[in-house]
């Protein structure tokens, strides 16, 4: 299902307008948070783990996003080009002692290039094909870091250990304080310039050929150099994520990035809404939270309402999903964004 | 350049047709859906191009669109053969087309189904686009303000800015006219423009086509199966049945054609 485009400001509505300095209010706020807290203790570095933990998974979600909800093409295997990412910031910083902010655009551009040519011979692929190639490749890429040759760089199975950088200037921040507010930064960017694609001419065509790939053709778009090129972009996206994750988690291992790291990327964008921005935040928010927490959240509330039966771990995290998918085809921005119409009217526009 | 594309009349100095369509035959497994067929357009002429049903005009589109390789034959447009051009050059050669059972981009909105017609006409790259450089906001105006003058021209300005696919069916037929014409085609192919209009609609669609010529300066060829339509706007008639030409020439000579007649006697048409 792909919703309604809803990249493109219509740049003659005053409402959306209004929108974008909630926005920017927002964004300075949530910079800001770390200055107000401060050595207070008020939230704990532990809490700045995981928010910018969940900055990162909406990197990723957005990178997919763009592939499947703004070009149609279906991924189930992005969590490779996290671990790639990942990988490429641990190697640059622990063997080559690169600058950890240098590593991100050195992972950028060697995703963008994988995933270039990734998509090349998958062009040929449709849908389920499709699908089957990039699982294959989710399922590869975590045992070709545990390849024997390949240890003296990925230290095997062991993984690579990292020390997260100091605050510089001596401000007057903790280090995952500082890590949120870079990761922050980076994430702010990486949407900016995500919104700036979506609303031009290459991120129209990439749109057109999601609904209609032979009409896009035929209006001069050339199909199958957009599609290789969207690959590499949303790998790009992806691949980014995975070195920030490396640089503020402080440790890769192949065991991080199995399987499972590509479906809770394609669940986030999903649930979070295709073909939306804001719905990446929130797929970036489902990754981070309720899906690593709904296996304590089934303990707990099986034991507050006395359930007569032992539920198992990811019995809630699926239930939520099967609801959310039934009663918001359109994810949880589309949901919203219905619900605002509904109300919206009586206003009179 | 800040402008899209190009309005430029027909160079008086290239005399020859604008499009040449040489012995084209296509078949698929045992059908042949196209069988030696040969014409010409001239530049600045609505040609109108009938036959029954299954007669080939859709099959003829879709070899000028380069969606199917004919078996055999040439097409020449302004002269120079299009037989090696991959599908996506043919809009910057300067065709447009329209469908018969239309292909608009249904969850992207009228304006960006328009604009995305200007595709071939602007250039913006994925890098430039993306971290906004020098001349691509100026490329964007450019692209708007034209999609908005072809909303204009198809007065169907009040859908703007609604997405594409529950628009009612001739809304939707409009939308892809104005996206074919945003491309500034030398040559545009319409495949059944009225089917699905009623008689007002169909009205309005005349003065379209005929304003199209006259104010975009467009050439035409016209698939239609609604008669009095294709003979008072077409300057010169193709007739095929069975993949092959039966007739060529005036609305007036071709509606009197002993052949044209029994086709369509024959089919019940
Ligand atoms: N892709 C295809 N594969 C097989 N046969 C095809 C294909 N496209 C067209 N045909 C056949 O070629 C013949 C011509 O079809 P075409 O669609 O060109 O007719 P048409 O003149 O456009 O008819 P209509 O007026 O009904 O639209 C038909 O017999 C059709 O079944
Ligand atoms: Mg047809």
């Amino acid at each position: 299902m792909t919703a309604i485009t809803s990249a493109a400001p219509m740049t003659d509505d005053p409402r959306r307008s209004l929108g974008s300095y909630a926005m920017i209010g927002l964004l300075v706020l949530a910079a800001a948070l770390p200055f107000l807290v401060g050595k207070s203790g008020w939230i704990s570095n532990f809490t700045f783990l995981q928010l910018s933990l969940m900055i990162v998974y909406a990197i990723a979600v957005l990178g997919l996003n763009l592939l499947t909800g703004f070009n149609g093409q279906i991924s189930l295997g992005h969590g490779a080009f996290f671990a790639v990412g990942a990988y490429t910031a641990a190697i640059l910083i622990d063997q080559y002692s690169v600058n950890a902010w240098l590593t991100l655009p050195i992972a950028a551009i060697l995703c963008f290039v994988i995933g270039y040519l990734f998509g090349l011979p998958a062009l040929r692929l449709e849908g389920h094909y499709l699908a089957l190639a990039t699982f294959g490749l989710a399922i590869a890429v975590p045992q070709m870091l545990k390849y024997r040759h390949l240890e003296p760089f990925t230290n095997g199975v062991m993984g690579i250990n990292l020390i997260k950088p100091d605050p510089p200037f001596g401000l007057p921040l903790s280090s995952d304080q500082w890590m949120y507010l870079a990761v922050l930064v980076v994430a702010v960017f990486m949407f900016w310039m995500a919104r700036n694609l979506l609303n031009s001419r290459p991120g129209r065509a990439m749109t057109a050929i999601r609904d209609h790939t032979m009409a896009a053709g035929t209006m001069g778009i050339d199909t199958s150099r957009y599609k290789a090129t969207v690959f590499g972009i949303s790998a790009l996206y992806v691949g980014v994520a995975g070195a920030l994750h490396a640089i503020i988690f402080e440790f890769v291992s192949p065991d991080s990035f199995r399987f499972e790291l590509s479906i809770a990327i394609l669940v986030g964008a999903v649930v979070g809404g295709v073909a939306s921005l804001p719905g990446a935040v929130i797929g970036g928010i489902f990754v981070q939270f309720i899906e690593k927490y709904a296996d304590a959240m089934t303990k707990k509330i099986s034991q507050a309402i006395h359930l007569p039966l032992e539920l198992q771990p990811w019995t809630l995290y699926g239930l939520t999903l099967i609801v959310l998918i039934y009663v918001m085809p359109g994810g949880i921005a589309g949901g919203l964004a219905m619900l605002w119409a509904k109300i919206k009217p009586r206003q009179g526009g | 350049m800040t402008s899209v594309g190009t309005a430029e009349a027909y160079p008086e100095s290239d005399s020859g047709p604008l499009l040449a369509v040489k012995n084209i035959c296509v078949r698929f497994g045992g059908i042949i859906a196209l069988n030696g067929i040969s014409f010409d357009v001239m530049r600045g002429d609505v040609v109108g191009l009938i036959g029954p049903n299954g007669a080939g005009k859709t099959t003829l589109f879709n070899c000028l669109s380069r969606l199917y390789i004919p078996n055999e034959g040439d097409i020449l447009f302004e002269g120079r053969s299009i037989m090696n051009a991959p599908r996506h050059a043919i809009a910057a050669i300067g065709m447009g087309r329209t469908f018969q059972n239309v292909a608009l981009f249904d969850h992207m909105s009228v304006l960006d189904n328009v604009k995305v017609g200007c595709h071939s006409q602007t250039s913006a790259g994925f890098l430039a686009s993306i971290l906004r450089l020098n001349g691509v906001g100026a490329e964007e105006k450019a692209i708007a303000d034209r999609a908005r003058e072809l909303i204009a021209f198809m007065d169907i300005e009040p859908f703007a800015n609604m997405p594409a696919g529950p628009l009612p069916f001739p809304i939707r037929k409009r939308v892809e006219l104005a996206r074919a014409l945003a491309a500034r085609p030398k040559l545009l192919l319409l495949d059944e423009p009225a089917a699905g209009l009623n008689h007002d609609e169909i009205e309005v669609l005349k003065e379209q086509i005929r304003r199209v010529r006259d104010v975009q300066k467009v050439t035409t060829l016209l698939v239609e199966h609604h008669m009095s339509l294709v003979m008072s706007v077409s300057d010169k008639v193709v007739a095929i049945d069975f993949g092959k030409k039966i007739a060529d020439g005036t609305p007036a000579e071709v509606q009197r054609d002993p052949e044209v007649i029994r086709a369509y006697l024959g089919t019940g048409a």
